[in-house]
């Protein structure tokens, strides 16, 4: 369930970032440690440095160097994360409620079908997910895929899914939602093109109460 | 007027000990002075401290093995819950109160906080707050929706028994003490300095207060609007926060992290003004950018309003408005950088010293450091989306919270406590616990990130061990095992250091401020007379004939070295200048605090029991106990100037404009139209944002009733700006008559509003009948009041309280009916205009 061990490009593109900031937060703590630690064991060290230096160049300075190509690329790197909306992209319906997570395939051949606490997707697929609740607020989260969203009463929210090769992984409820919270676990299948198709040929029509989420995006 | 002018430092220390001391015995429950209330906010808050980390300890204990069954889900819940809120609300913020209420008149010179009794009523509401929460922990009933009590999940449908009303009525009635701490922190400092003691020489653990509670007094108005609109959801099933109804758990997310982040703020600001204080002393150097921490001060304050939406990543909001926060999320670092690298600047041209004290606040620089860089991480959306509601999360806020406020309040106890108990350490033990709490600190959580990266969410009772994750969970139970060993023996120390420590001599660090030019421990009244300040640095100046300032005040050689008509008396000044204004007359111990909060516990208790009429009974009790602190306090004559000692003078402050309860009066308004902003904002956000909307029925408020509110409202604001007109001040059936026309009006607007609410086709239907009745509700309620404060005024004119020369009762009165006509008639606008929007 690593965030870090990652199966998909969302995942794969959080990962990345998460090295890129442990190093630079590392080198920024060890700067500033190491800066504590000599005004202890060469005091008066910066009796000549003037005040400007320590305010401008620490307090201002440095942060901005910091943070402004952080901020860009983490920008950048969300945008790509982002759900594109393209209508191409195959569409499931999920619906969280206490404690059961439900999948409706809404583009199957043949009409709407549906699975319970497994989520069948192709693999190499993008696929997106429109999530809501019919209870409290929940958090549709596959550690390994992508990041989570939150599955709220009266809203949809949506998240981008691709795994890059066939496999199951593991998903859990990161919201917490009453006594089995942690009982609200999925899975997700990625599965090979053909196999793929003949597991959602294999499960039921969607009966019509856990149709395509309402509310307000 | 027998003025005792006395040199002889014993007699006047008598005199001045007789006045302001505290009977013992079950005298003490009377006690209202700063010095014995701020020490008991402290004791009462490590109290809650102990209960909260013992909370913690059965977490770990339940978390160190997979699959434990120690505790079940139903337990850990409560558990889990009850360790975060006890944290945040009982422990951390009622300890900087204390400690600030403790030292601030210290630091100022003055005598004491500007509202004494309302800091025993704080107290007291914090105490029986405090308790209803530990008592329903005790019952089983505790609280279980997490600390942050998301709707749905914490609605009537989903928790149907008693535990969430606890917390949310619990909470409410903790939080009276913040709001009246927030305004008499502000009022004392802006007020209650020694004269001369200009913004600019300020010490700056009073610019940190300052801005914490301004923050406080805009923070807590949200979260007390949303509790009660959930309260009121569960109770009466009004619909704010179920999506079916126009409602939005959203709305509930907002109004609690409008407060929520700025709490984070309210609670590492004060921690940071202990290292701008503890630090230069054991650096044996002024700290360096005085006026650059105060603006990054006042920065991190208005930033921190604007980050609320960071804890809501995953909720589904546009990219751009994410970008948006993200980036004003990172641009705290800004300040808080500013204020580090002084500090380090501080440390690196002076000479530090490694007393204890400073060992601490090395331990919050590094701890502290880690947790502001975890900090920016999370403030970078995508990796939000990863480790949200994480044990990523867990650690980093413990990386702040502790890092951010335990080691600051850890080093400021061992660095005042020679001031509170008049003894200094006779071992080392600090040193031990030092080490064993910063060890265990770090060994519990900073693997706890990686437990959280590899996927453990926060809020889980138990793991299977297919995940990984058992080494990781068990390290962590070890070191906080280590940590609490190290906290018991923090205890321990500070317990024998109190009562069996050595006699410490005075100023034993060398510090700078005022507040060590007191005797140690303090004496009732801080300083015999107090001092005239001239620098930033007023222990190594004196006027004086000796060269040592204490010396010279203690022999009444200040201001006020003398007793007046046996009354308690410190000065106040003027905001910026730090001019001398007036003379504020305090009062001394009563037991009428604890009286009225023992009422308001009467109310709050009838709430959760749903005994609305006791309830009723108890806040207008309340009410009227709270107006009956006024009883025989005041002036029936004009005393013009008064003599103040060094051959100044000045007025007593029911004679001058801007007495401390004036002000006191105004910042409640602000933290009351913030409260009111909130609900209008909650309004309109549902109607932008809610499901199911627009709603079934549109309203066609009677335009009559709104008309004789409207005429009613305006005849109060009209007739108050009257009453306090110089002309009618003078003139007593005039004022009175003004008075009576003021109270008419509320009268008028009072009937208005009732009819309009009348008029609310059943509010349980839909969100927006709901938000409409309460919005009427609430501005009925302040009509109501009006016409109660108008008739009070009239009682205080009768009973000679009020003259030309002393107008303070009538110019608060005014403000409140000024105020509510105002709110009224925006309610007003936003019930008739709503629909027609929404209409077309
Ligand atoms: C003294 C040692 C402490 C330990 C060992 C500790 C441990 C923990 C743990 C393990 C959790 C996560 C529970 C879960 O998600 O299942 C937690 C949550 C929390 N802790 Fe602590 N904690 C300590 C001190 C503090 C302090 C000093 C504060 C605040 C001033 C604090 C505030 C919180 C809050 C707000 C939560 C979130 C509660 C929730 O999820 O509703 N903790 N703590
Ligand atoms: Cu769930
Ligand atoms: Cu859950």
């Amino acid at each position: 369930m690593s965030t870090l061990d990652t199966a998909g490009p969302a995942a794969a593109s959080i990962a990345s970032l998460w090295w890129v900031m442990l190093i630079g937060a590392t080198l920024i703590f060890t700067f500033v440690m190491s800066l504590l630690a000599l005004t202890f064991f060469r005091p008066g060290i910066g009796r000549g440095t003037p005040v400007a230096w320590w305010l401008v160049g620490g307090g201002l300075a440095f942060p901005a160097v910091v943070l402004t190509p952080l901020l860009i690329y983490a920008l950048w790197s969300g945008e790509r994360l982002f759900p594109t909306g393209d209508p191409a992209v195959a569409q499931v319906d999920v619906v969280a409620r206490q404690w059961e997570w439900t999948f409706t395939y809404r583009n199957a051949t043949g009409g709407a079908v549906r699975s319970s606490n497994t989520l069948h997707i192709q693999a190499g697929q993008p696929v997106q997910l429109n999530i809501t609740s019919t209870d409290v607020i929940h958090a549709f989260w596959v550690p390994r895929l992508a990041g989570k969203i939150d599955a709220i009463p009266g809203h949809v929210t949506v998240l981008q899914l691709k795994a890059d090769t066939p496999g199951v992984y593991r998903g859990l409820c990161a919201e917490f939602c009453g006594v089995a919270h942690l009982e609200m676990q999925f899975a997700v299948e990625a599965h090979e093109a053909g196999a793929f198709d003949a597991v959602i040929g294999g499960l039921p029509p969607a009966t019509p109460d856990v149709n395509a989420p309402r509310g307000r995006p | 007027m027998t003025d005792t002018t006395a040199t002889d430092p014993i007699r006047l220390h008598k005199q001045l000990d007789r006045i302001w001391s505290t009977a013992p015995g079950f005298g003490r429950l009377s006690a209202v002075n700063h010095t014995i209330v701020g020490r008991r906010f402290i004791v009462t808050a490590f109290v809650f401290f102990g209960i909260g980390g013992i909370l913690a300890m059965l977490i770990r204990a339940q978390l160190a093995t997979p699959r434990s069954a120690f505790l079940g889900p139903e337990i850990y819940n409560q558990v889990f819950t009850m360790h975060g809120t006890a944290m945040m609300f009982l422990f951390a913020i009622p300890l900087f109160e204390g400690l600030a209420m403790y030292l601030l008149p210290k630091m100022l010179g003055a005598r004491d906080m500007a509202f004494p009794r309302l800091s025993a009523y704080g107290y007291w509401c914090y105490v029986f707050g405090g308790s209803m929460l530990i008592i329903g922990l005790v019952l089983g009933l505790a609280p279980d929706g997490g600390w942050f009590m998301y709707t749905p999940l914490s609605s009537r449908t989903y928790t149907p028994g008693i535990n969430a009303d606890i917390w949310l009525i619990g909470i409410t009635f903790v939080e009276i003490s913040a709001l009246s701490a927030a305004i008499e922190i502000i009022v004392t400092i802006f007020k209650l300095r020694a004269p001369g003691m200009s913004l600019d020489k300020m010490p700056l653990f009073a610019w940190y207060m300052l801005v914490t509670a301004f923050m406080m007094l805009f923070g807590f108005p949200p979260l007390i609007v949303g509790s009660v609109l959930l309260e009121i959801e569960r109770a009466f099933d009004l619909p704010f926060f179920d999506p079916a109804r126009g409602g939005d758990p959203l709305l509930w997310q907002h109004l609690f992290w409008l407060f929520g982040h700025p709490e984070v703020y309210i609670i590492f600001l004060p921690a940071a003004g202990v290292m701008s204080t503890v630090l230069p002393v054991l650096a044996r150097r002024e700290i360096i950018g005085y006026i650059w921490i105060v603006v990054s001060i006042v920065a991190m304050a208005f930033l921190s309003f604007g980050l609320w939406v960071h804890h809501m990543f995953t909720v589904g909001i546009p990219h751009l408005a994410l970008a948006f926060f993200s980036a004003a999320s990172t641009a705290v670092a800004f300040p808080t950088a500013v204020q580090f690298f002084a500090w380090i600047g501080t440390l690196a041209s002076g000479r530090p010293q490694l007393k204890l004290p400073m060992l601490f606040l090395l331990g919050f620089f590094f701890v502290f450091a880690m947790g502001g860089l975890t900090g920016v991480m999370l403030a970078i959306v995508p990796f939000n989306w990863q480790v949200h509601d994480t044990h990523f999360v867990v650690a980093h806020l413990h990386y702040v919270l502790v890092g951010g406020f335990i080691f600051p309040m850890l080093a400021a106890a061992y660095y005042w406590l020679p001031h509170f108990s008049g003894r200094s350490p006779r071992h080392s033990l600090g040193i031990t616990a030092f080490w064993l709490i910063f060890v265990g600190f770090n060994l519990t959580f900073l693997i706890m990130h990686l437990t959280g990266l590899l996927g453990m969410p926060r809020r889980i009772y138990t793991y299977d061990d297919a995940a990984g994750w058992e080494w990781l969970n068990l390290v962590s139970s070890i070191g906080s095992f280590v940590m609490a060993i190290g906290f018991a023996l923090f205890t321990v120390d500070i317990v024998l250091q109190v009562t069996m420590g050595r006699r410490a001599k005075r100023n034993p660090w060398g510090a700078k401020t005022l507040e060590w030019a007191t005797a140690m421990p303090p004496p009732t009244y801080n300083f015999a007379s107090l001092p005239s300040v001239t620098s930033r640095t007023p222990l190594t100046e004196s006027g004086g004939k000796s060269d040592n300032l204490a010396i010279d005040l203690a022999r009444g050689q200040g201001y006020l070295g003398f007793v007046r008509d046996g009354r308690l008396e410190t000065l106040g000044v003027e905001i910026t200048s730090g001019r001398l204004e007036q003379v504020v007359r305090l009062p001394n111990s009563t037991f009428i605090p604890l009286f009225t909060a023992m009422i308001t516990g009467v109310f709050f208790v009838s709430v959760l029991l749903k005994f609305y009429l006791v309830a009723a009974i108890g806040f207008v009790v309340t009410i009227a106990m709270l107006l009956m602190w006024t009883r025989g306090w005041g002036d029936r004559a004009d005393r013009g100037l008064m003599s103040v000692g060094l051959g100044e003078e000045a007025p007593p402050h029911t004679e001058v404009t801007g007495a401390p309860s004036n002000w006191a009066m105004t910042l409640g308004l602000f933290a009351n139209g913030t409260a009111y902003a909130s609900l209008a904002f909650g309004m309109l956000f549902l109607w932008v944002v809610a499901p199911n909307w627009p709603p079934p029925v549109l309203l066609d408020p009677s335009v009559l009733a709104s008309a004789l509110a409207v005429v009613g409202l305006a005849a109060a604001a009209f007739a108050a700006a009257r009453s306090v007109a110089p002309a009618a001040l003078a003139r007593a059936p005039q004022r009175e008559l003004w008075l009576a026309v003021a109270g008419a009006g509320h009268g008028a607007a009072l009937a208005g509003f009732v009819v309009l609410m009348t008029a609310v086709p059943d509010p349980t239907r839909h969100a927006y009948l709901a938000a409409t009745f309460v919005l009427l509700a609430y501005v009925a309620l302040h009509a109501a009041l009006g016409v109660v404060f108008a008739a009070y005024g009239i009682v205080r004119s009768r009973a000679g309280y009020v003259s030309a020369l002393r107008s303070l009762d009538l110019r608060i009165g005014a403000q409140w009916h000024r105020y509510t006509a105002a709110i009224g008639l925006i309610a007003l606008l936003l019930i008739h205009g709503l629909p027609r929007v929404m209409g077309s």
